[in-house]
Order: C-alpha cells, then sequence, then structure tokens
C-alpha cells in the first residue's frame, strides 16, 4: 500500500497500543506514589532507590536479566498457550519440573563433559520435565474435556509435593533442600564475558531465552503449525472447518507450553546454582501469567513485559529496607491491572460489545 | 385505506388513524446505508407483511420503529402521535414490542419467570412465583399461546421458546407487534399453529407487522403487503389484490435475474461424465439429543449438476452438510467422493479428494475473522501453502492478491483483517478460496445469507460457471427463489429426510411448499 | 489521539510533583557511613513465623535501641533473592550481614569469601563435615549461630514426665530431619532421667517441609497420643502445633510450645515453652561488631548462654509445683556443668 497508509497504520498502532500502555504505566506509577507518601516516604526517593538498585549498577542490572531470563520462558509459556486458547496456570510447576529434571541429569553425568556438549541433553531433560506437566493437562483436555485451568492448578499441588518429597527423601545433600551439584554442564555467568556482571546472577541462559525467543516467534507466526494453532485459539470452529484438528493441537500447545516453562529451569540449575532447590522457582510461574499479559502474547512483548516485571522484581528488593515487600507487590498488582485493560484486545472486545447488533446481518 | 406506495401523508379524513406510519426514513451504518427514504403504513388490527430479499432493510426499519436505532431522516407516527426518535423503553410504554429472530430467554429459568423478567410481581420483596404462573396462564388463554408457565426454558422446543418470546411482549402490553422472520426456525405444524395464533390476535384488534421474504407465508396470512428492496419502499398491495410473481418481481427487481421464473432455468452443458462425483447412502447423523437430526438419505450428484435442497431450516440440512465435509460424526451410512469412501476421513482428507465446503455461517466457521484477508484465503488449505513447516508467505500474498482480483474483495488490502470486511465481501472471501482452488465437487450452504444484491448475482454466476466447468454442486438454501434459480433437480428435506426430489421442470413453489410443510403426496 | 495525549500530559505532571513530597521521618536510602551499619535478610515469607525470623526481627530492633546502630531488613520475593539481598548489603558497606535460617548457608559461605572486609552470620547455619566427620570451620569473617536445642529439650522432657502422672509423655515433630531428630533426643533423655521407665511416644507429622505447616496433622497426631493416656506433648513441629494446642484444648490436657513462648495459643494449656534466644544470639552478634570483638567461627548456644530455656512465669507458675522447678534448675546446673551429657540423635 501507499506511504500515507503505511503512516496512517503506524499512527493507528500509536494510538491503540502505545499510547494506552503509557497511560496505564502512570497509572500505577501515581498509585505507586501515593501508597508510599501514605506509608511515610517519599516516592522520589524510593523511586531512586529503585533505579539505583536495578539499571544503576551492573549487579542490578545483572539481577534484573537473571530475573527477565525466568520470566521470558514462563511468560512465554503461558503466552503459547492462550494464543491456543488454552489458559495454563501451570507454569509454576512445569518450571519446578524442568529444573527438577535438569538437576538430576546433572548428577548422573560423567563429570567433566563440555558444557556445550551437553547443553542439548540438559534442554531436552528440562523441556520433558515441563512438557510432561503440560502435556498431560492437555490430554486431559483433549481426551476427556477437563477444563486446563482447573487441571493445571490440581497439577501445580501434585507436581510441587512430588518434586517436594523426591528432593527430600531421594535427593538433597545432607542437612539443605538441594540436589548435589551437576557434575557436568554447569553455564558461566554473564561475568565471564562483561565483568562488571561480577557477583550477578544472570548467565547464559539469557540467550538460550532469546533463541526461545526467536524459535516461538516463527512457530507461532510463520510455521504451518502455528496457523493452525492460532486459528483454534481464535475460533475453533473455523479452524475445525479448516480441517484442523482442534484437540489435537491443545494437547501439543500444552506440551509445547510446558516445556517452555521447563528450559527456563536451566536458568538456576545450570545457571547460577548449578543444583535443584526446592522452590527455587517460587511465584515465577504465576508472575508468567501477567508478564504474557502485558506482553500480549507476543514473543517479543514477553521479552520487554519480562524485562518490566523483573526489574520490579529486583527493585522492589532494593527498597525493601524503605517499603514492605507487601507495597512492592501490590505495585506489581497495579501495573498489571492498568496495562491488561488497557490492550487493544480488551478494549476491543468491550466496544464489539457495545456495538452488537448493528446493521442485520 | 390502501394508501400508493407509501409517499402520501396519513391524513385520511374521519377514519382512525393508522397503528405505524413511518416516512422517508434513511438509516446509515458507516458507510452501509440501510434503509434510504423507507415508509411504511400499517392499519389497526391487521396483519401487515414486510417483505423483501436478505438486506432489503427490513430488520433495520424495525428495529428504528421499536426504538433501538434512532433514524437519521425521516418522521414516525403510531396512533397518530409523533415518536421520531424515541426509545425503546418509550416505544414498550406505547404498546410496541418487537419479537427477535434470536431468542433472548433465560434458559435455567421458568417460561413464567421469562415472561415477567424485568417486570416482576413481587410480593413483600419476593418474586411472586405463582402470582407470575397465573398471570401468564391466563394470557396465555386469552391469546392461545399455551405453553406451561412452570416448566424451564431449557425444555422447551424452539416453537415452544418463540410463544414465550411472543408471551413475554404481550405481557409488557404491546398491542402493536413486529416478528421478525418468526417462521426460520420452526418445524411446518408450528408455523401453522403461529398463524392460527396471529389470526386470532388480528381477530381479538391487535396490530402485527410480520417480517419475512418467504412469498407463500405472505400469501397465507397477510391482509397487506410492502415491499422492501435496497434500503427502499418499492410498493404496497393488498393481499387480495397480488400475486407471489408479482410479488417476486417487486422483491428482485427488474433487471436482477433471480427470480425462479422457467426462462432462468439451468441450461445444461456439460453432462458427459455420468458417474456421480457425490454418492451419499443411507446417510444417518445423531444430533445432540440423540435423535437422528439426518435420518437415512440417499443421493447423487454429477459431474455438471446443482442439486438444490430447499426445506425449512432445522430440518436436517445443517447436519447433512456438516456430516459431508467431515466436521460431523455419522452414525450410519456412507460418504462417497468420485466412488472412494471417505464416511470416516478427516475433513482435510475430503478436501483433497476433490471437496470445497462453503459453510453456512461465515462468521463462526468460515471465516477466522482476527486472520487477514490473505490467511483466510488459504484456510483448509495451509498445507498446501507451506513448505517444510513453514507458510510460504510470497506464495500466501501471491494467491490473496489473485483471488482479491478475480473476486473483487475490498477493500484490496491482503493485510486487512476479515472482521474488517462487509458481510457480502467476507462471504467473497470464503467463495473465493473455496471456488477459486481445485475442487471437484461443492457443498454450498446458505451460499447468499445475508450479502446485498449485488454479491448475489455475482455469486450465482460464479455457482453457474462452476456447473459449467464440470463441477458437481450441491446448494442448501433457505430462499426457495434461489433454489428454483440454480438447481437442476431439487430435493425438499423435512424432519431429517428427503421428502421428494424432483426435476427442476417440475419444482414449483406450490410443489416445493406442499413438501417443505410435510404434506406430502399433494404433487402438482 | 490528543485526547490521549493530555491524558499523558496530565499524568506525567502529577506523578513528578508527587516524586518531590517528602513526609517527616520519611527515611533517606543512602546509609551513614560513620554509624555501625547491619542488615538482617529474612527467609523467603519468613517475616511474621512468631518464630525465629521474627525473633531475628526483635533481637535487631533491640540492638538499634540499646546500641544505637543502625539496622535494616529485606524480605526476599524468591530463592534466587536470597543471595541478591546479602549482597546488596555487603555492597553498600554494611558492616555486619546476617542470614536467618540454616538455607542460607551455601550463600553465606560464597559472600565471606567475596567480602572478607565484612562479617557474616548465619542463624541455624550448618555446618559441613569433612570426610572424617569433623566440622570445617567457616570462613573467618562468618560466625554460625547455633543452638543446642537438646538441651533445652532435655528440660523440658524432664518436666512433661514430673508432670505427666501417666507413665506416658508424647513428642510431636515436624519434618524428620537431624535437626528436629536433635529435640527429639534431648527430650526423651530428659524424660527418662527422671522417670526410668516412662514411655515416650515419638512421632512425626511427614518428610518434607509441608509437614510444618500441617495443623490437622498436628491435631490428628496428638488425639491419638491423647487417648492413648499421655498428659504432656512436646511439639517441635512449626504451626502444625496449632494443631497440637488444638487438641490439648480440646481434651483439657498439656502441650509444651517451642522456639518462642508459645503460651497465648492455648492459654492454661500450654506448660511451658523451649525458647531458642535467636533474638539474643542476633543482639550478640551485633554487640561484638559494635564492640570490635566479632570473630567468625561456630558459636553453640546453650543453657549456658540463656541460647534455649524454659518458660516459667506468672502464667505458667501454676502447672508446676515448686519442688518441680526447684528440681529443674537442678537438672540445668548439672547440664551447664557438665554433669549430664545430653544426647544429639535418638
Amino acid at each position: 500500500m501507499s506511504a500515507s497508509a503505511g503512516a496512517r497504520r503506524w499512527r493507528a498502532q500509536l494510538e491503540e497500543a502505545v499510547l494506552p500502555a503509557v497511560v496505564a504505566l502512570l497509572i500505577a506509577a501515581l498509585v505507586g506514589d501515593v501508597l508510599i507518601i501514605v506509608y511515610g516516604q517519599s516516592p522520589g526517593e524510593v523511586y531512586r532507590a529503585l533505579l539505583e538498585g536495578t539499571w544503576g549498577n551492573a549487579y542490578g542490572l545483572g539481577q534484573v536479566l537473571y530475573k527477565t531470563t525466568t520470566l521470558t520462558f514462563t511468560g512465554l509459556s503461558v503466552a503459547i498457550g492462550l494464543r491456543a486458547g488454552l489458559f495454563n496456570i501451570g507454569a509454576e510447576s512445569q518450571l519446578a519440573a524442568g529444573g527438577f529434571a535438569a538437576g538430576v541429569l546433572g548428577t548422573l553425568l560423567p563429570p567433566g563433559l563440555p558444557a556445550l556438549l551437553v547443553l542439548p541433553l540438559f534442554i531436552v531433560a528440562a523441556a520433558i520435565g515441563g512438557g510432561a506437566v503440560g502435556g498431560a493437562a492437555g490430554v486431559l483436555k483433549s481426551k476427556w474435556g477437563a477444563h486446563e485451568v482447573i487441571t493445571t492448578i490440581m497439577l501445580n499441588f501434585i507436581v510441587l509435593a512430588l518434586l517436594n518429597y523426591l528432593t527430600v527423601a531421594h535427593f538433597k545433600v545432607f542437612d539443605t533442600l538441594h540436589t548435589a551439584d551437576v557434575r557436568s554442564g554447569a553455564l558461566p555467568r554473564l561475568s565471564a564475558l562483561i565483568p562488571p556482571f561480577h557477583g550477578s546472577a544472570a548467565n547464559m541462559v539469557l540467550f538460550l531465552a532469546l533463541a526461545v525467543v526467536a524459535v516461538a516467534w516463527w512457530y507461532l507466526f510463520r510455521s504451518r503449525a502455528g496457523y493452525e494453532l492460532r486459528a483454534v485459539g481464535l475460533q475453533p470452529g473455523a479452524a475445525e472447518y479448516g480441517g484442523v484438528n482442534v484437540p489435537g493441537v491443545w494437547w501439543r500447545a500444552m506440551l509445547i507450553s510446558g516445556a517452555v516453562a521447563g528450559i527456563g529451569g536451566l536458568n538456576f540449575v545450570l545457571g547460577y546454582k548449578h543444583y535443584y532447590e526446592d522452590g527455587f522457582s517460587t511465584g515465577a510461574g504465576f508472575l508468567g501469567i501477567a508478564v504474557a499479559l502485558v506482553g500480549r502474547n507476543n514473543p517479543v512483548g514477553v521479552v520487554l513485559a519480562a524485562l518490566l516485571f523483573g526489574t520490579l522484581s529486583q527493585g522492589g528488593l532494593a527498597v525493601n529496607a524503605l517499603v514492605p515487600k507487601q507495597m512492592v507487590d501490590v505495585l506489581q498488582a497495579v501495573v498489571i491491572i492498568a496495562v491488561v485493560t488497557s490492550v487493544p484486545e480488551v478494549r476491543r472486545v468491550l466496544r464489539s460489545a457495545r456495538r452488537r447488533g448493528g446493521p442485520e446481518a | 385505506m390502501t394508501a400508493p406506495d407509501g409517499t402520501t401523508p396519513p391524513t385520511p379524513d374521519g377514519a382512525p388513524p393508522l397503528a405505524v406510519s413511518l416516512r422517508g426514513i434513511d438509516m446509515s451504518f458507516g458507510p452501509v446505508r440501510a434503509n434510504r427514504g423507507a415508509s411504511l403504513d400499517v392499519a389497526r388490527g391487521e396483519i401487515h407483511a414486510l417483505v423483501g430479499e436478505n438486506g432489503a432493510g427490513k430488520s433495520t426499519l424495525m428495529r428504528v420503529l421499536s426504538g433501538m436505532y434512532a433514524p437519521d431522516a425521516g418522521t414516525m407516527t403510531v396512533n397518530g402521535r409523533d415518536v421520531t426518535g424515541w426509545s425503546t423503553a418509550q416505544a414498550i410504554d406505547a404498546g410496541v414490542g418487537m419479537v427477535h429472530q434470536h431468542f433472548m430467554l433465560v434458559p435455567t429459568l421458568t417460561v413464567a419467570e421469562n415472561v415477567v423478567l424485568g417486570r416482576e410481581i413481587t410480593a413483600a420483596g419476593r418474586l411472586d412465583r405463582r402470582g407470575a404462573e397465573r398471570a401468564v396462564a391466563e394470557l396465555g388463554e386469552r391469546t392461545g399461546l399455551v405453553v406451561a408457565p412452570g416448566r424451564l426454558v431449557s425444555e422447551l422446543s424452539v416453537g415452544e421458546a418463540q410463544r414465550v418470546e411472543i408471551l413475554k411482549t404481550l405481557y409488557r402490553g404491546a398491542r402493536i407487534l413486529i416478528l421478525d422472520e418468526p417462521t426460520a426456525v420452526l418445524s411446518p405444524p408450528e408455523v401453522d399453529e403461529l398463524w392460527r395464533v396471529l389470526t386470532h390476535m388480528r381477530d381479538t384488534g391487535d396490530t402485527i407487522i410480520l417480517i419475512t421474504h418467504k412469498l407463500d407465508e405472505v400469501m397465507a396470512v397477510s391482509n397487506t403487503v410492502t415491499v422492501m428492496r435496497r434500503g427502499a419502499t418499492v410498493g404496497r398491495v393488498a393481499t387480495r389484490d397480488t400475486s407471489p410473481a408479482e410479488l417476486a418481481r417487486l422483491m428482485v427487481g427488474r433487471d436482477v435475474v433471480l427470480a425462479g421464473d422457467a426462462a432462468a432455468a439451468p441450461q445444461h452443458s456439460i453432462r458427459a461424465e455420468r458417474r456421480a462425483a457425490l454418492d451419499v447412502r443411507e446417510l444417518t447423523v445423531a444430533d445432540a439429543r440423540k435423535t437422528h437430526a439426518v435420518d437415512g438419505v440417499s443421493f447423487a450428484v454429477e459431474p455438471g449438476e446443482i442439486l438444490g435442497i430447499a426445506g425449512v431450516e432445522g430440518n436436517g440440512q445443517t447436519e447433512l452438510v456438516e456430516a459431508l465435509a467431515g466436521l460431523r460424526e455419522v452414525s450410519a451410512g456412507a460418504v462417497l467422493l468420485h466412488g472412494r469412501d471417505v464416511t470416516r476421513q478427516s475433513v482435510r482428507a475430503r478436501g483433497d479428494a476433490g471437496l470445497s465446503h462453503i459453510p453456512e455461517d461465515r462468521q463462526l466457521r468460515g471465516l477466522v475473522l482476527d486472520y487477514s484477508i490473505a490467511d483466510n484465503l488459504i484456510l483448509g488449505q495451509q498445507h498446501r501453502f507451506s513448505r517444510r513447516g513453514a507458510v510460504d508467505a510470497a506464495h500466501v500474498l501471491e494467491n490473496a492478491r489473485r483471488q482479491i482480483e478475480r473476486f473483487d474483495i475490498r477493500p484490496a488490502d491482503p493485510a486487512a483483517p476479515a472482521r474488517a470486511l462487509s458481510g457480502g465481501n467476507q462471504q467473497k472471501i470464503v467463495i473465493a478460496r473455496e471456488m477459486g482452488r481445485d475442487f471437484t465437487v461443492l457443498l454450498a450452504a446458505q451460499p447468499t445469507r445475508g450479502v446485498d444484491v449485488g454479491a448475489i448475482e455475482f455469486i450465482h454466476a460464479q455457482l453457474r460457471n462452476a456447473r459449467a466447468e464440470g463441477k458437481a454442486i450441491l446448494l442448501v438454501s433457505a430462499d426457495l427463489t434461489e433454489v428454483l434459480a440454480l438447481s437442476d433437480r431439487v430435493a425438499v428435506m423435512y424432519g431429517g429426510r428427503f421428502a421428494a426430489v424432483l426435476p427442476r421442470a417440475e419444482a414449483t413453489k406450490e410443489v416445493l411448499g406442499a413438501y417443505m410443510t410435510g404434506a406430502s403426496g399433494r404433487a402438482a | 489521539m490528543r485526547k490521549l495525549l493530555i491524558l499523558v500530559g496530565v499524568l506525567l505532571a502529577a506523578h513528578v510533583v508527587l516524586l518531590f513530597v517528602h513526609p517527616a521521618g520519611a527515611a533517606s536510602p543512602a546509609i551513614d557511613p560513620h554509624a555501625v551499619n547491619v542488615g538482617i535478610v529474612f527467609d523467603v515469607g519468613g517475616r511474621g513465623d512468631k518464630s525465629f525470623n521474627d525473633a531475628a526481627y526483635v533481637g535487631g530492633e533491640r540492638a538499634e535501641k540499646e546500641l544505637g546502630v543502625h539496622v535494616r531488613f529485606i524480605e526476599p520475593g524468591d530463592g534466587s533473592d536470597r543471595e541478591a539481598a546479602l549482597r546488596i548489603f555487603a555492597a553498600e558497606g554494611m558492616k555486619l550481614v546476617i542470614g536467618v535460617g540454616f538455607i542460607f548457608t551455601d550463600d553465606l559461605v560464597q559472600l565471606a569469601k567475596e567480602y572478607p572486609n565484612t562479617d557474616f552470620a548465619g542463624v541455624d547455619f550448618s555446618v559441613a563435615t569433612d570426610s572424617a566427620g569433623n566440622p570445617i570451620p567457616p570462613p573467618p569473617n562468618l560466625a554460625a549461630l547455633k543452638f543446642r536445642e537438646e538441651e533445652g529439650s532435655f528440660l523440658v522432657g524432664a518436666l512433661a514426665a514430673m508432670v505427666g502422672h501417666s507413665k506416658k509423655v508424647g513428642f510431636v515433630g515436624g519434618m524428620n530431619s537431624p535437626l528436629i531428630q536433635k529435640f527429639q533426643a534431648g527430650y526423651t533423655a530428659g524424660v527418662h532421667y527422671v522417670c526410668p521407665d516412662c514411655q515416650v511416644i515419638a512421632q512425626y507429622a511427614g518428610v518434607t517441609p509441608d509437614a510444618f505447616r500441617n495443623p490437622g496433622k498436628g491435631k490428628e497426631l496428638a488425639l491419638s497420643q491423647y487417648q492413648d493416656g499421655v498428659n504432656v506433648i512436646f511439639h517441635a513441629s512449626g504451626s502444625t502445633g496449632l494443631g497440637v494446642f488444638e487438641a490439648a484444648r480440646q481434651t483439657n490436657k498439656l502441650a509444651i510450645g517451642v522456639d518462642a513462648d508459645q503460651y497465648s495459643e492455648a492459654p492454661g494449656h500450654v506448660l511451658t515453652s523451649m525458647v531458642k534466644g535467636v533474638d539474643a544470639a542476633v543482639f550478640d552478634a551485633i554487640k561484638r561488631v559494635k564492640d570490635g570483638t566479632f570473630k567468625g567461627g561456630i558459636y553453640s548456644y546453650g543453657l549456658a548462654q540463656n541460647g534455649v530455656r524454659y518458660v516459667y512465669d506468672e502464667h505458667n507458675k501454676a502447672l508446676i509445683p515448686d519442688s518441680v522447678q526447684a528440681r529443674l534448675q537442678q537438672l540445668r546446673a548439672d547440664i551447664i556443668a557438665g554433669k549430664i551429657k545430653v544426647p544429639t540423635t535418638p
């Protein structure tokens, strides 16, 4: 189309997507201001401490990147599910299962193998761990119509309790809650490349995350399977008409969703501590839901949203000495509500409800 | 009191004022002009039929009258009082009520609760269930609309649910009742019952406006007919002074050859290959309630032939088409494409075997509304547009450009989402996709539903061309005119079975109408 | 579009104005380099446990008041935040950084090596052993604050046997682990010391950390023990113990609390509590830093240091006869003097 049409589309995009998000973030910031003042602190000081503790120094930035990495995996996991019309609440346990599988594999490998050589093995193990949990919910839905929200919530309980038991009863090192160190496959920290990051947990899994984002984008928007998956998510009736095996897409989407969350476990197990620790991922799976919604189920949007929530999470730690942790949790919730209500998809639904019954159909 | 063509103002000397008088109504939705100077005069105590093709603007005009839309221009009077641009609440207070095509009932409530919903009889703040049931029973007795007030709406048949809708409207004090295509979902006995009720209501002084595009209904029950075409009123006649042929001419307009006249009877061009392209044997399909929606139907469609299926909606046509397309499980019988049994094969396998399918509901099945035109143009053939798992974007775009041009889809922007298109252009996407590919058998279900007259003509031309190229076409349409205009043979579906299969020459509206209402054996 | 832009402007302006609001009494985020600064990191979800996280808080508050030091607290959001929180404090130049809970063990060792000029302390620090079973000392700037829970448990065991009168006493543990087995061992030894033919019924709520958060299971175990003729139960089971108290109330029998004084959980039914002096240990570590006498190593808090004790005050005096109290004081003195050796494994 002509250049002016391109400009129009860009302008519409600005109006539809960018400005509302800016408004949403500003509203969240204002709510934060009021909360901080009511608590008796200065918003300027708190936000300054928050920025200094995150983007203000290399260590803080490294920590943000570490958290962003995990959230990218869980956010992507939820986003892939949502693209297929499925609400995967189970990223929490899928992430843990992936990490556990990798941690156990690490204790079984012979020591001293090159990390790059065994990395594919770890990816497969983590994907199987998370994919088994997600895939189970998918099969329950495809075969028996069990709603995935219910099954993934229940699987969270079951899987987390099971992993806890396995760790404590069979795999843990005495007097700890973690497994033995992996004998091969530990990945270097980011500080090996960029020394100022010293001490921060950011590690090479960050690049794995970006690679997975690229693959996910290609899969969703360029592959035939992605074409069918999105059609199922938007209009299952039309997808069925188009020759798509809808239940088949359901379980495959849940399998992939779980596998992506599972691979996220490598960030802790291979990149940070080099062992699986019970409860290492507490909350990252649930935060992944917010990341997916704020990132509008787009892989690139997910990375940006993960960066936002990673910053808030690390920033919360940095300002914890000034304001209680709950205040940062509230702020995070306000961001989620504000941004989610401002996304065009949601508003389109509202608008079409208002306009229902237009010209005779 | 018959006014010519609805342009004269309502000034009948001494005569009682008209129940309804609409003058010069304009109503636009964005670029779509649904009404352009439409007029309507309805006398008190008559059944007034408002006829026209799909998209002629009938429903819009009635929504203006019932206060759902304020007109862009024009005047409205009810019982002599100017009511231009009133609200639905005002309309209800003045006794104007509309019974919608799609029921708006709460399935988990009882009949009585639904009827009184919004106007509950309360005793000390609590719903007086007994009082409500009594009131509804009395109303039913008076009007002949008998439905047990204590039953749950979810248990009712479609005909009963419609009676509840009418009761609901009457309960709110309606004396001018608008019915929008009330027979579309009814079985023939239910239609008869409805006519009985409406006639009774008319005889007790109520005024009824009946929206329809079925001429037999008009002739059967109405006193006066107003005909609309392309948003405007084109005629108003007393029913006894007119004929279906005249009404059809008014509805369609002289320029567009759509009517099922003998002159438009199809010419057979290619009938060389005699083997059936689509062969259906004793097909039985169960519906959700485990009854047989399709009950042992057998037929064959040959290359170069259009087999039309007529019938009142809800007699198994939807289930038949979905079963043939592979979207619905078959309980017994077989479907053969070019002699190959595909009964247990997937949608995709049937597509690859040469089956195309224009589904009856483009918004639910035919399109992914949030996909672009280009992406919608490959739905069902995505595997043909892919290489090594990836969708071939260049190929998809090239296909879209070609189809958009060939089928004149507007806007001509492959990236525009299907949702943004008008109904006619949406349907063109479906037609382009299903007829612009290699196929030998086409299932065309309601191919022109809700599209404008120009698009109807275009789609009909496409179907005729396809026949000329030797395609086998199964046409299912609620529009008898359409069936008669296109088909070589016509089958009538009634109660899940074929009541008759007639050559085009023997199929007249009267004959088909008789079969459609279940009165078989009354052939011409 | 214009409306939205105006809205952005208005919101931005309001936000900027609020940024400069500075309520009276607002803390400055910058730390005072001349003061003694201490950072305490709780476990994930630790604050509000009415047990050792809260006790550490109390110790920190007391140090701030009595010693004039500055204490800051962080409660991490998830497991990976533990190290980050310690690191934030170390990087800010705190003199002493304390991690509350054995789970900090690895992180503290690592940071103590990276920040040799900062002092560290770990509550319940888990000391590693070499292949010969000898403890490996922590780095010189890291104090392992350990408690001899078995000593306090010994005393409450003796008390239970003397007050119970039924030759049967009960024990409910949380997660079956070496730490809780230490409680059981001391308790059993105390019971048998004063009543060699008494029977100790010892049960655990489970083998996973969830066994510390299961009041239902606690109540079930306690009820069956009371039914069996037990009159006093000692619990070492976190919030699982709330169920034990509920059972004591229901059957009108007695229970013994753990970690903190749990009298208020079931007034009249709490015989005593075996209190772990986390607050004292934390205060002690801070005081050493302020006095310049801080040294790394293993600090073991027992009866002698008041690191563990049992509650005897106006609330429960009525339940403990004077003769019994006198006997307990004697036992305490004997343990401190080394005349009684308390085992650490059952």
